[in-house]
């Protein structure tokens, strides 16, 4: 239980420490927040990876594979995307 | 490794998310902050790798492969437009994979007959149910702005009390689940079933024009579910980041609900739009004035400030690009040209910014509602090209307008309006707009892509 403790912890204070980083983000970069956002949710690659390459059965190996697809579209999708829009905002008028 | 090492390098990679989304506060930095992202995400894939409950690659290579591939490819192809689709779509998969991590970390305690802990097994049905909720919802959301289904709301009768009956039946299958020693596979099926139908039946009532306020909730489960997903395997570095992301998503939606004036419930529950408003105003005995392409160009070749107030009109019919040449074109004549972007004009939260960054539009000249509107009154035209009701007076006026109270761009201030719009068609709250009415606003009809377009011809021959 003391773990689960810690963890609780660990995730109110990141929660509070979201709310800070994220009221910070200008209106103008919301989309590519969101899709940033959406990478970083893409973590979950790491429990995919270790189910995916435990041999529990092949019922977990096809859903950990499964899981590794869906979490790496997520990550490679949400920066590759996210650094598509941001260079656009970094474009200056002068360079049409 | 060792487990300290592992822990300590996935704390590199949590600092380094943190960093990223420090930097996307603002343009100059963000591009820096995505990529160190990035980096975070590389490292912690890294280590991952290296660990020993890791026994046979072909799996996760092959994975790895076909999951790159195919988020790179939607990448790249995806337009801006399609941008809330393709973050729905995210957003799903994040939640699936979740779920997924979760499914197979509970068949695998199944299999072996491993007593999960208390806490473990909490989370794992939470993991399950928001990790569901999450794909389905998504998927609905995604079709609906795809428009594969319609965006209309879908009701039904005793639809909340029987979305109340599933929620309450998958807690109750969870609490039985929890509190008996072994795992059982019958309550667990039953929980993915209904989780994943809660996403639909969720999803479905809730109309096309509120789906900005779904996706950035989406958004927000798709964060809680990968920490819910750490909880059970015991990984802080997934409980930090789903809890940055969970954060964000929950602001996004709150200012999207703010920017409606609506609460969350209501955009939830409120199967708005259904029914249509209930405004009392009609437009019987008012009457519109309509302009030329000529006549436009004229006004607008000799204004000293114009404000554009773009909707998604202006999206649909692809019209960015020539907006900008257009200001180029007033700005060469001598007139300052901004664009005020309401919070719900595009289809997601700063979705308009992008589109018109993508069309080389310097973001410095995109304000927010709370900068620019008290600079209307001083403008000489405001132009509003495929907008409606975020520019609608009678949410300052009219009580009984579905739209009263919506916080608006003052539109109606400036000193002349030009609206640019296909028809009279009301809006996505199917209401009336004084604004049309107004004396000091002229109409030009037709599609907004061909209006500009001579506006400009006309522009360049001034």
């Amino acid at each position: 239980m003391e773990a689960l403790i810690g963890s609780i912890v660990i995730f109110t204070l990141a929660t509070f420490l979201g709310v800070e980083l994220i009221n910070r983000v200008p209106t103008t970069l919301h989309t590519p927040l969101m899709s940033g956002a959406n990478a970083i949710s893409g973590i979950t690659i790491a429990g995919a990876l270790i189910v995916a390459g435990g041999e529990h059965g092949w019922i977990s190996t096809v859903l950990g594979f499964l899981a590794v697809v869906f979490a790496m579209i997520n990550v490679v999708g949400g920066y590759a995307v996210t650094d598509r829009m941001l260079q656009m905002f970094k474009r200056k008028p002068e360079q049409k | 490794m060792s487990h300290t090492v592992t822990q300590l390098i996935y704390l590199v990679a949590s600092v380094l998310f943190i960093l990223g989304l420090k930097w996307l506060s603002s343009p100059a930095t963000a591009v820096k902050g995505n990529r160190i992202s990035g980096v975070g995400m590389l490292i912690a894939i890294v280590v991952t790798l290296l660990d020993q409950a890791i026994v046979t690659y072909q799996v996760i290579i092959a994975g790895l492969v076909v999951g790159s591939a195919l988020g790179l490819w939607m990448a790249k192809a995806v337009k801006m437009t399609s941008m809330p689709q393709m973050v729905a779509l995210l957003n799903g998969l994040g939640g699936g994979a979740s779920l997924l991590v979760g499914g197979a970390e509970f068949l695998r305690s199944e299999l072996v007959n491993e007593q999960l802990p208390l806490d473990t097994s909490i989370t794992m049905q939470l993991s399950l149910l928001i990790g569901a909720v999450t794909l389905t919802g998504s998927l609905v959301a995604w079709a609906k702005l795809q428009e594969v289904m319609t965006g209309k709301p879908i009701i039904y009768p005793g639809q909340k009390a029987l979305n109340a009956l599933m929620f309450l039946a998958v807690v109750g299958l969870s609490v039985y689940q929890v509190s008996v020693p072994e795992s059982l596979l019958w309550p667990f099926y039953a929980v993915l079933v209904i989780s994943l139908l809660l996403g639909v039946t969720l999803v479905i009532p809730i109309g096309g024009a509120d789906m900005p306020v779904v996706i950035s909730l989406l958004n927000s489960y798709s964060g809680i579910a990968a920490a819910m997903t750490g909880f059970v395997i015991r990984n802080e570095v997934l409980i930090i980041a789903g809890a940055l992301v969970g954060s964000s998503g929950i602001i996004l939606s709150q200012i999207m609900c703010k920017a409606m004036n609506r609460s969350l419930a209501n955009v939830l529950f409120g199967a708005f739009g259904a029914t249509g408003g209930g405004s009392t105003k009609t437009a019987e005995g008012l009457t519109v004035r309509q302009t030329s392409a000529d006549d436009a160009a004229v006004q607008l070749a000799y204004a000293k400030s114009v404000i554009v107030v773009p909707g998604y009109g202006l999206a649909v019919a692809q019209a960015q690009h020539i907006v900008r040449e257009m200001a180029d074109l007033i700005e060469k004549k001598g007139g300052e040209v901004k664009y005020a972007i309401h919070p719900v004009a595009g289809r997601m939260p700063g979705h308009m910014n992008v589109l018109l960054a993508e069309a080389n539009v310097p973001y410095d000249k995109l304000f927010d509602m709370d900068q620019i509107n008290a600079e209307f009154e001083r403008t000489d035209v405001c132009l509003v090209i495929g907008a409606n009701d975020v520019v609608n007076p009678a949410s300052r006026t009219d009580p009984g307008s579905p739209i009263y109270g919506m916080p608006i761009l003052n539109a109606d201030k400036a000193h002349s309006i030009i609206v640019l719009k296909r028809g009279m068609g009301a809006g996505f709250a199917g209401i009336e707009n004084e604004l049309f009415y107004n004396p000091k606003t002229a109409m030009l009809f037709g599609d907004a892509k061909g209006s500009l377009q001579k506006v400009v011809t006309e522009l360049k021959a001034l």
